[in-house]
Order: C-alpha cells, then structure tokens, then sequence
C-alpha cells in the first residue's frame, strides 16, 4: 500500500471486492488435506461438581430414599425410570430420544484420583491435567491437549477450545484454536475494510485478522453493521448478552452451535464448560437450571451436526467431583467424591447406565458421606480415546492419563 | 546504540502520551526507579496489611457463625460475610482501574512495566474467598517495592509472601516425619508445590541442573512455612521435616528447624549462575523479542553475578546494550499493556475511569481483557502469562483488540481526538501509510481511533 493510495481510490478498489465477506479475500480457502480420521469428540467440563445422584438416581438401591427420597418417579413430568434401577432427573427429559436411541449413556460412580480436599478450584485442575495427583504442582498442559499431540495429520483447526473459559484441558503444545462467541465482532462494512488494509503492514497480525474475521462471519451473524453508533453498540451488547427473558438462544446454544459447525469441518474435537453445579442449597431449582443448559447445548450439537458426522460423534461430559449422598440442611449437597459422567453422541454405543455399584448404606459410601468412586474417570475417556483416535494403549497410560489403570474396555463406540 | 525517546517510551515504557515527555537517556529513564514512587501516592492501590483487615474481619465473622450455629447472630454473620465479599470485589475492579490510571499517567513508565514483568514472574493469586481479590495488594507490597533492589530480596519477598504460601499449597506440606504429621489428621506429608516452581520458575528455569532430589529436598526444607490468621507468615516448628536437607550439593539446617534456613537457600539460589541466566533471559525476552540476541542475555547475565543480582545493575545493563534498541519492532503488547498504552495515547482523564461503578469497570477492561487472553487476577498457573507474541495475537485475540478499540475509548471520554492527528500522537514516528490512510478514510471518528489503536504499528513494540 502506498502513500499515494486516497479514498476514492480505495472505496472503488473496496467496492470492486464488495461487501460480502464470503468472496471477500479475507476469507481464509478451506483446508481439504487429511484430517485426523473422521471420528469426533466433545468435551464438556461441568464446573462446580455435579451432583451425581440427583441426575442419574438409584431409586433401586434400597438406601436410596433414606437419603434422597423415592428417586421422583411418582411426580407428574417427574424423574424417568431408565433401566428398573436408575432413574433420570426431570431437567434430562429433552433427551429421552436419544436414550431411545442409543445415543445417551452414563457412567456412575466415577471419579478422577482427587480425593478429601474438595475444592473446586483443586479438583478441576486435577480434572484437567489428567494426572493422578497435584503433589508436584499443577501441571503445565491438559489430557486433551495431550491426547491431541499423539493425533496423526493434525492441524490448525484440529481442536478447539470455545468460549470464555480457559480451558486448561486443551492447554499445550498442540496448536489449539480459541474462540468464544461473546467475541463476535461488530464492525462498519468501512471499519472492515480498513482494518484489512492495516493489518497487511504485519504477516502475523495479517493471519490472525484474516481468521477472524472468517470465524466471526461464519456464525450466524454477520459483522458488518451499517447503523448508527447505537446500533452498533446494541448490537456488541447482544452479542455479549447471555440469556435473558428476550433472546431465545442461551450462550449455551450458541457456543454449541459454534461447536458444531467447526465439527462439520475440520475440527475433530471441541471442548467447553457449563458452570453451575455447585448446587449448596435449593437444589431441586439450581440443579434443574444447569441440566437444562446441558441438554440444550447436547440438542444444539446434535441438530447443527446432523446426520453423519453427529453419527461420528461422543460428546462426554465430566465434572471436578460429585456431592455427598445426603441433602444438607438447605435442600442442596455439599462437595463429595464419586460422581457421573454423562455421554452422547450417534458414535456412542449407549442406552445404559456403566457402574459397579458401591451402594449408598452409611458404611459403603466414602468417608461416610459421599459416593464411593469404583471406578476412574480417566479410564472411560482413555478407552474413548483408544477407540474413537487409535491412540495406543501405552500412549494414554504413558502420557495422557499418566498411571491410568485402563481396566477392561467398555465399548463405548458403536 | 542510538538512544531514542519514542522507542524508548514504547518498548520500555507505557507508550506514547499527549502530556508526558518521552525520556531524554537512559540514566534518566534509570533515575526514575530510585525517585519517590509519585504514582502509587496519586493513585493507592491497598497494602497487603490493610487487604488483612479485610481477612481478619470475616474470620471473626465465621467465629460467630461457627459458635452459634443457626441462630440469628450466625445468620447475621453469614450475611456479613456476603457483604465483606462484595465489598472486596468492588475493591479488586477499583484497583484494576488505579493500574491504568497509572499507566495513563506516570512519568516514571519503566517503573510499571518492571512491576508488571516481576508480579508476573511471581504470579500468585487467592483460590477462594475473599483472598482472590488479594492479587493487587499482593504486588503492591511484596512486588513494586522490590523491583529496584536485589533479585534476592525481590525473591525472598515473593515466595514467603503468605499469598504465595497460599497459592501454591505450602501451607498444607508438612514434614512426614514432623510433630504435626505423628499427630495424623489432613497434614499427613510433603506437597511439593511450592518447593519446584521455586527451582524451575522462580529462580534456575526449566532446564538447569536439578533433580527430584534436589525438588523433594527443598520441599523438606520449605516445611514449617506457613500462615497464621488473619493471613501473616508464620514458621511452624511442628510442622518442620527434623534434620538437615541438601539442595544442589549444600546442606542446610540440622539444628532446631528455623526460617533462616529458608532464606539461607533463597538467598543461594539467587545467585546461582543458572538463575542469573533464566532471569537475564526472560527480561531480554520480555522487552526486546520472542527470540533475544543472545549477547544482550550474556550481558544481562554477566551483569546479574557481577553485582550479585543488584537489578538497577542490570536494567542499567539492558538499557544500555545495542540490541535493545534495534529499530525493527519485533515484539508484541500484551493485553494489559495494550489497554494501558491506548489509554495513554488517548489521555484518558483519571475521572472518567475513577468514576466507574464495578459493573461497568467489569464491562469495559476485565471482560474484553479475558477475550484478549488475560483473566485479571486469575492465572492460568504459576507460569504467569505467555510470552509468545502468538499467543496473543491469534484471531480471538485480534478480534477482541479490534472491537475494544473502537467501542471502549468513546465510551470514556466524552470528545475523542481528531484522527488524523491521533495517528501521529499515538504511532510518532512509527506512524506507516496504511494506518495514516485509515485515520484519514474512516467515516466516524470512533472508528478513525479504534483503527490506530488496533493496527500493528500501535500493537508492536
């Protein structure tokens, strides 16, 4: 660009390219090399420790309803028997079809290796290291981001972490995209145009401009706005907005709609959190809320994926810990131990509830209070990882869930 | 090297600003460092002492709640906790705003960006409770005093800081062989947190010469330290592992278990040539380039063991090598200096900032910096901030830098300045055509601004 370059001059150059976005050059071609297979998975961490035995009920076991009552199945649009000894909390109905199909499972009474301490802060970073303790510090990288540098052929937009959260799960060496929704940009068609000719003063503002652009442009919304400065900062405030009584679709939605359409292309695995687990008091509200907003953003992956590649697809979703077995002296849990981890996906080979039971009498749950962990979380998403990405079993015992004990597979992929 | 005061503004200090001059030398930019701190007195940010009132208020609160279970007067407690809560929430986005107001208007720049550069190297911050809006006072008292004396004592004051005790775990390691431990309960052995990013972040760096041995040993010597209400160090003697430790081929301790044993190896490995070396590069690497001449590090680092790590020594010594002022621009702001710096351009008024309510503080700097990479006062780890200039500028990143610079300066300062004189303001003699043409071409004057601040020539230092 040269100095001699003036408006006119430009706005004809400009409206020659036109305002489409889409056919604009700032629009990076999509990438046809290899991915790394077709399979996908979606992490989902629930922040605030998901209370286990309120979503996914025993009624079955005879030391259920000392603690909690009959399991709900009794109330109209109450909890739904699953298997004659499980029962599914109310806020999971929108995902009864799925179940019927087979493509809705959970494992119970699991945990990650944290134990006694119970602090979220802890026992998310535990989460997401993926290690078997915290003693030599918090670790540097995540399982995921780990799991993602045994991955053949990946690439740029391999993996991507989405939303506001840190996401330390996918934290690493292997390149990770970032994106989150509330970053949408807002922009005069002129301020777009000009900031494309700024950014071509620097290759490596040029590059992260030019993806910007086409990511923010991709979903749903455009970003050119012709209005007033109003309108422009009505619509930023929208777009940053969560869910209130006016915009039907929830930050949720929209981070799994983002989620989704990144899936059909070349991303292979996606990971982000729905916080409010942490269910003190008043449960039978909060708890309700928060599955809510996680059977939302499983439907909204499974409609924007549709069809073959939702069919290719395991969504789990794990959390830092369960909560204790008894409801506490303001309707709600404390933090526990044993917890549940919910799966979906057309890949999954589900329709059943994975647990060897530890029972709820006084003297089988963990330090009297919480559910006995039987099994480690990691397992089930090492053999996830064994069977959907061909990692070996030595890599995931080795590096990504370092002294894992895998134990027998259970064929989660159809 | 030829000394120039705009670079100088930009790469050592918080940019260009309408209404402070640039530097004349370098010694002056050094004389800065050892003058009254001006800034801080203009702009308080809490102490740690007062952010304890604070802490030993809820405690006294959670005493009440604790005896009187259920009772009005615990329910009364409970709530006042709430308040207390609150109270220091408010405070933290106050605190957010003095940062930039101080960038906004300092005449000791390098001041800012030495603090900035030190409280990251030793990132620590609250996990729970009121104590995570304990980061500012943290860096007030243990940080910025510190940064213009020696390493070792900017060290001592960091890791014994009850912040850093707190953040990484060293209150809960307790000998396996100590009083505390035979009597069981929670504190049952060592947590070796604290003890190895001592080793690999704080003072020799990830690849030196050290072992599990040496990390276990110095976990074993570092126990003992720990706080006592409302949050002050304290060395507990029943929690100390008995008998000597050896870290790095010297032996410490042995005696009846003591603090100054701690700061004896503190003050050791201060000076330990590999820490002279990891210290010498991550400041050459933090003010000049992702990949620093090597001989401005050998510099550094020579001057680091000549002086015995006497930082003024070696500022002086980074100040003054010729690779710290190659004109090409090959670093990039990261997120707080890119807001504090765009603020400084503009000249925001301290008012305009003052005079925001939390909710809106939030809105305008602590969200759009979280969409820029950095979580205020919530690190990712101990590791602090990246570095890379890739981890910053990635689309995200970009977008969000884009969008904070034309939406957030109207929002702050009722006349925005003419963009076609902007340009120059903030760019000087970094101004480049395509930006000049941008200010020029821009239909509005937010955008004309927002385009300056969000182009490269603006971003890179």
């Amino acid at each position: 660009m040269t100095q001699s370059l003036n408006r006119r001059a430009f706005l004809s150059r400009s409206a020659m390219i036109g305002c489409s976005l889409a056919a604009s050059p700032l629009v990076t071609p999509l990438s046809f090399a290899a991915t790394p297979g077709e399979n996908r998975l979606v992490v989902i961490l629930l922040r605030g420790g998901m209370d286990g035995l309120g979503v996914v009920r025993p009624y079955g076991d005879p030391a259920y309803r000392a603690l909690r009552g009959d399991g709900g199945l009794s109330e109209p649009n109450g909890a739904v028997d699953l298997d004659g000894y499980f029962a599914l909390h109310p806020g999971l109905r929108p995902l009864l079809p799925l179940w019927d199909k087979g493509q809705l499972g959970f494992a119970h009474a699991v945990s990650t290796p944290y134990r006694d301490q119970r602090s979220h802060f802890d026992g998310q970073d535990l989460l997401e290291a993926g290690l078997s303790d915290l003693n030599n510090g918090t670790s540097r990288d995540g399982w995921l981001n780990r799991a993602l540098q045994h991955l053949p052929n990946g690439q740029t937009d391999t993996a991507y972490a989405i939303g506001r959260d840190q996401l330390s799960v996918l934290s690493g060496r292997a390149e990770v995209q970032r994106w989150s929704p509330e970053a949408d940009l807002v922009l005069s068609p002129q301020a777009i145009k000009l900031a494309g000719l700024i950014m071509q003063d620097d290759p490596l503002f040029d590059a992260a401009f030019q993806k910007a652009m086409a990511i923010s442009d991709s979903d749903g919304d455009a970003v050119a706005t012709t209005g007033s400065l109003d309108d422009l900062m009505q619509e930023l405030n929208n777009s940053r907005k969560q869910s209130s009584g006016k915009n039907r679709t929830t930050l949720e939605q929209r981070i799994a709609e983002f989620a989704g359409k990144r899936l059909r292309e070349d991303t292979r695995i996606a990971s982000f959190s729905i916080n409010g687990w942490d269910t003190h008091q008043n449960q039978g509200r909060a708890l309700h809320i928060a599955l809510n907003r996680l059977s939302n953003a499983i439907l909204t992956l499974q409609e924007t994926m549709r069809g073959p590649v939702w069919n290719k697809t395991t969504v789990v979703a794990v959390t830092e810990f369960g909560r204790t077995a008894k409801i506490n002296g303001t309707g709600g849990t404390d933090h526990g131990t044993g917890g549940l981890m919910v799966m979906a996906g057309g890949a999954l080979r589900g329709g059943r509830v994975m647990a060897d039971w530890p029972g709820l009498d006084e003297s089988e749950l963990y330090g009297r209070r919480d559910l006995m962990p039987t099994r480690d979380v990691r397992a089930y998403l090492g053999w996830l990882l064994h069977n959907q990405f061909g990692l070996t079993k030595s890599a995931i015992e080795t590096s990504v869930f370092p002294g894992v004990d895998l134990g027998a597979d259970p064929k989660l992929i159809r | 090297m030829r000394f120039d005061p705009q670079l100088a503004e930009i790469r050592f200090g918080c940019g260009l600003s309408p209404s402070v001059a640039a530097p004349k030398s370098v010694d002056q930019m050094l004389r800065t460092l050892s003058d009254t701190d001006a800034i801080a007195s203009r702009f308080p940010i809490e102490t740690f002492d007062d952010f304890q009132k604070r802490i030993a208020y809820a405690q006294s609160l959670q005493k009440i709640r604790k005896k009187n279970r259920g009772s009005p007067e615990a329910l009364a407690a409970k709530k006042g906790r709430r308040v207390l809560n609150k109270e220091a929430r408010i405070a933290q986005a106050s605190w957010l705003g003095q940062h930039l107001n101080r960038w906004v208007s300092t005449e000791a720049p390098l001041r800012e960006r030495m603090t900035v550069f030190w409280a990251d190297h030793f990132t620590a911050a609250g996990k729970a409770g009121q104590v995570r809006r304990a980061a500012s006072p943290y860096m007030e008292s243990a940080i910025r005093p510190h940064i213009n004396g020696t390493f070792e004592d900017l060290l001592v004051a960091a890791v014994l800081h009850p912040l850093m005790i707190h953040y990484l775990d060293q209150n809960r390691s307790v000998g396996a062989s100590s009083e505390r431990a035979a009597r069981g309960g929670r504190l049952s052995g060592l947590n070796e947190n604290l003890a190895r990013e001592v080793l690999e972040l704080h003072t020799l760096g990830v690849g030196a010469p050290y072992t599990q041995t040496d990390v276990t040993e110095l976990a074993e010597l570092l126990t003992g330290v720990t706080y006592a209400p409302p949050m002050r160090l304290k060395f507990r003697k029943d929690y100390a592992e008995p008998g000597a430790e050896t870290v790095l081929g010297k032996s410490y301790g042995g005696g009846p278990a003591h603090i100054r044993d701690v700061v004896a190896v503190m003050r050791d490995l201060a000076h330990h040539p590999a820490t002279a070396h990891h210290i010498a590069w991550k400041l050459a690497m933090h003010f000049t380039s992702d990949t620093p001449d090597p001989d401005l590090i050998n510099a550094l680092k020579v001057r680091f063991i000549e002086t015995g790590g006497d930082l003024s020594a070696v500022y002086d010594a980074l100040l003054k090598h010729p690779a710290a002022w190659v004109p090409q621009r090959s670093n990039v702001k990261p997120a707080f200096h890119f807001m504090g710096s765009a603020m400084r351009a503009l000249g925001v008024p301290d008012p305009a900032i003052t005079s925001l309510d939390e909710k809106t503080a939030r809105r305008l700097f602590v969200a759009p910096l979280r969409e820029m990479g950095h979580i205020w006062e919530k690190p990712d780890g101990p590791d602090g901030l990246p570095e890379e200039d890739a981890a910053w500028i990635a689309p995200q990143g970009i977008a969000a830098r884009l969008q904070w610079s034309i939406t957030v300066p109207q929002l702050l300062m009722k006349d925005l300045p003419d963009p076609r004189e902007f340009v120059h303001n903030a760019l000087g003699e970094f101004t480049t055509p395509a930006v000049e043409f941008a200010a020029n071409a821009a239909e509005t004057r937010w955008d004309g601004v927002g385009l300056v601040l969000a182009s490269p020539a603006f971003q890179r230092t």
